[in-house]
Order: structure tokens, then sequence, then C-alpha cells
């Protein structure tokens, strides 16, 4: 326990002193926030209330690059190999990875919140507890998918790819970047197969509706994720490795498989019995024609 | 022989087709340095990180301060300190911030600050691990195998990749612990490292053990042959030199040959009436009492390079 509490501390102090964390999870998030809040919200706290769920998400969602990238650096780099020759243990290094990401996303997110208020004048954010539950698994999830990432890839430029893979989809098919209710038909089914899709609309709900943790799909979106990082976290303490010239089985490869299980599942009971799109269409058609032609993505700033 | 502290017997270790260590025994006592001398890729690496409890075995015993380092891993890293091969640190972490990190993984533990003093890192307390030079980061590697005040430390390739100057820096800091009794277990393929640091010697090569003793023993093994080098004027012809009077054996080597003899004073008057009737010259000549380098070499057939 006091390792990994003094390995949370040592990882903090590095994230801390790295630039690249400052443009991650600091400039980006806030970029986000103010193309969300700014340009497709206009400035209307209404809708500004309403995009902060998604961007919320984003900031929580992206923990899993750097984890993922930080970890495959130490092992590249054998800087993992050091610490084996001690009594340090694969779960005090995984869980300092998590806990640390934790502490320095959170500052960030907080900012989002106060930024709202003071520049947006939101001035109401739904039900706090069910908001804040669901930041902190979201993010220790996503921070075990960086982990698992680690987990099955070699080098640096395999988990880039599959980190690029994986964010494309979850930006784009989870209603973070368009609203859930904006996409055809077809996608929004699809998008019920995906673990991002419960962060982002569990919060819309929390934050938008003021939906209460006992709220039927805040549970479904609290217990998805809460499995998810169970089995993600569970399955990277398994596969994790210390030594750089040790290669990733390929069945190993096929067992990260099984973690898309509980969202196959999930998925298949939504697409028949869920509500979640529904509510995410009648949230949306209460902003009443929202920002006139919904938001490109790529909207010039 | 008294209570060995480490015993290995017998011990395998393949990765995939390629058998890395092939049936090696050796034990070590306490408060005794042993090196494990060959060349690169002899298994001496691949040993040593078994006995760390970094990799699993094939097959035979291993025991390190009593304990199996497959099944008592944990155990065992509170008993031992390493300096590893190809290791390093965060790039943004400081000197004084590793030691510390390093010694809060352990129950017992030295002092941070008298480490620092002692390694020559004063200095460099607050510098970050990528501003340290390549000398400077192995004293430190030193400095954090001792952190938890280890039973037995192991020194994988110490001196590997210095240049010669930081070389003998490290050489004093071994001899300074070596005084002390610590129980030290290193790899090497640089002879004069294993000749000067080391009570006992195992020479490894494809994955054997093919001699083990002091330096001394070793060398008086190897029959008590000298070994004369001569240069010459004009190139001789092959085996010319090796039918002289007391020579087991000759060879050139860059332009110089290495003869070894049984007899050097009689092998030298025949050195200089055979060139004398060739009408060559010597140039140069050198007697040495033979190195661990021609027991090497005797032992494999081959010469042990840097």
């Amino acid at each position: 326990m006091r390792n990994f509490a003094t390995l949370t501390r040592m990882r903090i102090q590095l994230t801390l002193r790295n630039k690249m964390f400052l443009f991650f999870t600091v400039l980006m998030p806030f970029a986000f926030f103010f193309l969300y809040a700014g340009v497709f919200a206009k400035g209307q706290p209404l809708v500004v209330k309403f995009f902060l769920g998604p961007v919320v998400a984003l900031t929580v969602m992206g923990s899993f690059w750097g984890l993922s990238a930080a970890l495959v650096m130490f092992r590249e780099q054998g800087i993992l190999r050091r610490f084996h020759v001690t009594p340090v243990t694969a779960s005090d290094m995984l869980a300092s990875s998590v806990v640390a990401n934790y502490v320095l996303m959170f500052p960030t997110v907080l900012l989002e919140f106060v930024f709202a208020r003071s520049i947006f004048h939101v001035t109401n954010f739904g039900n706090l507890l069910a908001t804040f539950i669901l930041i902190s698994i979201g993010t220790v999830s996503f921070a075990s998918l960086g982990l698992v990432v680690a987990s099955v890839t070699n080098t640096m430029q395999e988990t880039q790819v599959i980190n690029q893979l994986l964010w494309l989809p979850l930006i784009f098919l989870s209603g973070a970047t368009f609203p859930l209710a904006f996409l055809p038909k077809v996608v929004q089914k699809v998008s019920l197969f995906l673990p991002a899709t419960y962060l982002v609309q569990g919060l819309g709900h929390a934050i938008f509706e003021s939906a209460p943790i006992w709220d039927h799909n805040v549970l479904i979106s609290l217990g998805s994720l809460v499995c998810w990082a169970i089995l993600t976290f569970f399955l990277s303490a398994q596969l994790f490795r210390w030594e750089p010239e040790v290669k990733v089985r390929r069945s190993a490869k096929l067992l990260v498989l099984a973690t898309a299980i509980p969202f196959l599942l999930l998925g298949l009971w939504e697409n028949k019995f869920g509500t979640i799109t529904a509510q995410a269409q009648s949230a949306f058609d209460s902003l009443n024609g929202p920002p006139k032609s919904a938001p490109p993505p790529d909207a010039p700033k | 022989m008294g209570n060995p502290i480490l015993e290995v017997e017998n011990l395998v270790k393949s990765y995939g087709a390629v058998q890395a260590v092939r049936g090696v025994s050796f034990s070590v006592e306490e408060g005794e340095v042993f090196g494990l001398l060959g060349p690169n890729g002899a298994g001496k690496t691949s040993t040593v990180e078994i006995l760390e409890g970094l990799r699993d075995l094939d097959s035979g015993r291993v025991s390190v301060c009593g304990l199996d380092p497959q099944r008592d891993s944990q155990a065992l890293k509170h008993e031992i300190g390493a300096a590893l091969q190809s290791t390093s640190l965060p790039d943004k972490l400081r000197v004084m911030e590793a030691l510390r990190l390093f010694s809060s993984f352990y129950q017992r533990r030295r002092n941070p600050e008298e480490l620092l003093k002692r390694f020559g890192l004063e200095e460099k307390r607050n510098a970050f691990y990528s501003q340290l030079s390549g000398g400077q980061k192995q004293r430190l590697a030193l400095a954090m195998a001792l952190v938890n005040d280890p039973k037995v430390l192991f020194f994988d390739e110490p001196t590997a990749g210095l240049d010669p100057q930081v070389r003998r820096e490290i050489y004093d800091i071994i001899e300074e612990l070596k005084r002390e009794k610590k129980t030290i277990v290193m790899t090497t393929h640089y002879i004069e490292e294993a000749e000067r640091l080391c009570d006992r010697v195992a020479i490894v090569d494809h994955g054997k053990v093919v001699a083990l003793g002091t330096p001394r023993e070793l060398k008086t093994r190897s029959g008590g042959s000298t070994r004369i080098e001569v240069r010459l004027a004009k190139p001789e012809p092959d085996g010319a030199l090796r039918n002289l009077e007391g020579v087991a054996d000759a060879r050139e080597v860059d332009g110089a040959y290495v003869l070894h003899s049984h007899r050097p004073p009689q092998t030298i008057v025949a050195i200089v009436k055979h060139l004398e009737a060739q009408g060559n010259e010597l140039v140069s000549l050198e007697i040495a009492s033979p190195s661990l380098e021609d027991v090497f070499i005797e032992m494999t057939g081959r010469r042990l390079r840097d």
C-alpha cells in the first residue's frame, strides 16, 4: 500500500514536469470546452449546459491516451525493469497510474464547471452527486482502457495507432461530438455497443436533466462502466510486462476482446428494450430547435 | 567452505530454440565478490536475472539467502540489491527523489543522504536523471542498489560502455564495498575487472561454466605458461614459431606473434636464433605472466573481446 502511494506521488510529479501533459490534459480539453460552449452553443446558458456532459466526457475519456503512452515508454526505456527488482508489484504500478491520472484530471474538469458558471452563466449543474460519481468511474475505466492498450502493444507506434483507432469511434459515435439524437438511426444502434456512449449519455442525463444516481439510465451507465473498469484493470494486471523484450502473446490480444463482452450484451439489450436513445432525443428536442444547423465537428473557430 | 549464501545447481534456461544457460552450477560465500566472466551472449545476464527473480528457470535449482527466487520472489526482493543492464529512470526524476523513492519500497533502509555523499552525487542531488553523465548514471545505479542495505548485490556489467577513467571510479566503489564484506555477484566481459575485483571467477561460455576458481588458481591451472609477445620486422610463415623450444602455442594477433611457453628463457634464445637464421629482426618483445585472457583462450579457443 505504501509503495502504491509513493509511486502515485512520483507519477504526479513526473507528469507535472512534462510539457505534453499540459497540452493533452489542460489545453486540449479547454479548447474543446470553448469550441462547444462558445461556438456550438453560442454562449446560451441552456445549450452550454446541454453540451457540458459531452465536453466533460471528452476530457475524462482522453485519460487513456497519456496513460498508455507513459506506460509503454516506461517499458521501452527499461524503467519498469528497474522497478521489477524491487518489491513493487504490477498492481502497485497500474493502480498508481490510474490514481495519478485521476488526481491530475480532476482540476481540469472542475475548471470546466467553473468556466461554465462564470463565463457562460450556467447556474445549475443538475445532480452533482451523480455527476461526480460518473466522472470518477469514467476516469478510472478509461484509464484502465489505457492500461490494456499498453499491455497489448509492443512499441510506441503500435500504441499510438491503437489509440487513434479507439479514439475516433469513441468520440464520433457516442454523442460526444454530434449529439446522439442528431446521428442516423443505424449509428445510434451501433453507439449502444460503445462504453463511451454510456459515459456521455449518463453525464448528459445527470447534468442536463438532473437525473439522480438511482435513475434507471444513470444506474445502467454506472454499472456497465464499473464492470468494465474491473475487467480491464484485471486484464491489464494479468498481461502486465516489465521487460521490453517480452512480447505480448497472440492469445492475449484475443483476450482483450473479452473486455468488450459486457457492452456487447448491454448493447443488444439496450437496442431491444432500452430508453437511452429516446431520452437523448427528448433532451435534444427540449433545446427547442437547438443551435440552428447543429454543429459540424470541424467548425471554424 | 562455509555456508553459501547463494547456490546454483544445474541451471538451464532457453528462449525458444536458443539455449542460453546450459547447466550452470556454482555457489557464493557470504562476503565474497564472485564474478561471471564471459563474452556477450554467454548466458551471464540470464543467470543473474534468474537469481534476482526477474526470470523463471527451466530446470535446475537456485537459492539466494535461503529463498527460491521463483517462489519467494517478493521476500527475496527485500534482501537483494541490483544494478541491472539496460535500465533507466524517468528523465524528469531528480537524483535525490530517485533514492528516496526506491528506499521507500523497503522495510530495511539506508540513509539516502549518506549514499548520495558516498557515491559523489551530492552536487547532483537536484539534477534530473536526463542531465547526468554516463558515469553519474552508473554511480546512481549502484547507490540505488544499496538503498535497502541488501544481503546480496548483483552488478550486471557495471562498467560496460563507460570510458576508462569512469570505469576506474566504479572499481574504487566496488572495492570499497568489498572491504565492507558485502556479498557481490557481478558479470563482466572485461578481464582486468574480473582480475582486480573478484575473489572467485567463473568463466562462462556458451551457457556453461568452463572454469571456476580464484583468478590466481585459474592462471596456474592454465599450465603456468608464460606469454611472450614479439613484433618482427618481416612476417614469419605460419607455424614457424610454434616449433621452437618450449612453445606450447603460437598465433598471430594484430600483427604481433603471441607465444605461450613453458620454458621462457629457452624459448627466447630459440626465437633470437631462429630470426638470425631467417635474416629477420626483432622489433619488440614483451613477457607477461599468464592472464585470465590466456585462460579464456585456452578454455574456449577464442579471444574474449570487448
